[in-house]
């Protein structure tokens, strides 16, 4: 029998190693907010980013407005993992940093796996419930 | 071993889902690659992370130790095991919770480890105390610890809650209950463990993991 997942709860932030620098010398600033079904910040989220091709993994808690940061390499996409109270296991999606790399079979909701250049930042939010319901993945 | 034996997202018993689960379908990608797992925290781990009761924690000291395989029954070495609990009066040392019982100067309720060769870890901690959570009329968690654990993919990451044997609270928590399978469930418990107690000093509770 695998053992079942369980939520993550409200009391794990400073409990939980955290590390939103992935990498010292990344030109990729990532930010982004989690919001709920209503558009509340999610204010204790755990978001993990991990980039496979160059075995880059980030931690990050939110802050009071929902918002986690990154700084990273830019790689494709990045897969992005999100934990909070609420969710009895975690979701997953995908962050890309171009339209013409997002998948085909996310149809319609490809635009919410896309991050936006603001600046110098790559802005990436995620919306656990609809009806800006961020495309989560089956893994 | 296929599928994890997880909770639906969306259990009204447990009132936070409401606006937190998706509602809409999850979707498979062609192209995605369950690659090796990152490996994290490794030179983060201290040699004395997994004694919780480092300066003093008031409580009853434990053991926690167990083993971690992956589906296929091998051990899973060198992995990052990380818990957060509740201290033995259930409140934890975190500014969100409010619950009216003290908090223990001595215990911070965080520990981490490696799994050694064969997967195992172990902890030394105290036996953390049952609180209460407004989920609905008198609700109380049954005593718990929080366990986030990484494997050697990423379909492996687990971030989970060990219970412990005889908890009369464990009937009427909605968390524990989201588990739909009775067995699954009861892989969420834990034993006791009196191999692995030490005389004069602290009892022991067993729990296996698989990823």
């Amino acid at each position: 029998m695998r053992t079942p997942s369980q939520t993550i709860g409200p009391f794990f932030r400073g409990k939980l190693l955290e590390q939103p620098i992935v990498f010292e010398d990344g030109d990729a600033r990532i930010e982004g907010r989690v919001f709920d079904g209503e558009g509340v910040p999610v204010d204790d989220a755990l978001v993990e980013i991990w980039q496979p091709e160059v075995n880059g993994f980030g931690r990050c808690a939110t802050g009071p407005d929902g918002a986690f940061h990154f700084r990273t390499q830019q790689t494709p996409h990045a897969n992005v993992v999100v934990f909070a109270r609420g969710l009895l296991r975690h979701l997953v999606t995908r962050m890309y940093f171009s339209q013409d790399e997002v998948p085909s079979e996310l149809t319609d909701r490809r635009d919410t796996l896309l991050a936006r250049r603001e600046g110098d930042v790559w802005r990436f939010d995620v919306h656990l419930q609809d009806p800006k319901e961020t495309a989560f993945l089956d893994v | 071993m296929g599928e994890r034996p997880d909770p639906p997202l969306d259990f009204p018993d447990y009132k936070s889902t409401q606006l937190r689960a998706p509602r809409r379908p999850f979707v498979r990608l062609a192209s995605f690659d369950d690659a090796a797992g990152p490996v994290f925290g490794r030179d983060r781990v201290g040699e004395h992370d997994n004694d919780l009761t480092v300066g003093g924690a008031l409580g009853e000291r434990i053991i926690v130790s167990g083993r971690i395989t992956g589906r296929d029954g091998r051990p899973v070495r060198d992995t990052l095991v990380e818990i957060w609990q509740a201290n033995a009066a259930g409140r934890y040392a975190h500014s969100a919770d409010n619950h009216d019982a003290p908090l223990d100067p001595n215990f911070s309720g965080a520990g981490r480890c490696l799994t050694d060769g064969d997967g195992r870890y172990r902890f030394v901690t105290i036996k953390p105390g049952a609180y209460p959570w407004q989920n609905h009329q008198n609700a109380w968690r049954p005593a718990h610890i929080h366990f986030s654990l990484f494997g050697t993919s990423f379909r492996e990451r687990l971030v989970t809650q060990m219970y412990f044997p005889g908890d009369p609270l464990q009937r009427f928590d909605p968390i524990l209950n989201s588990v739909t399978q009775a067995a699954a469930r009861d892989a969420l418990v834990a034993s006791f463990d009196l191999d692995a107690t030490v005389p004069e000093w602290a009892l022991a509770y067993r729990w296996d993991i698989v990823l």
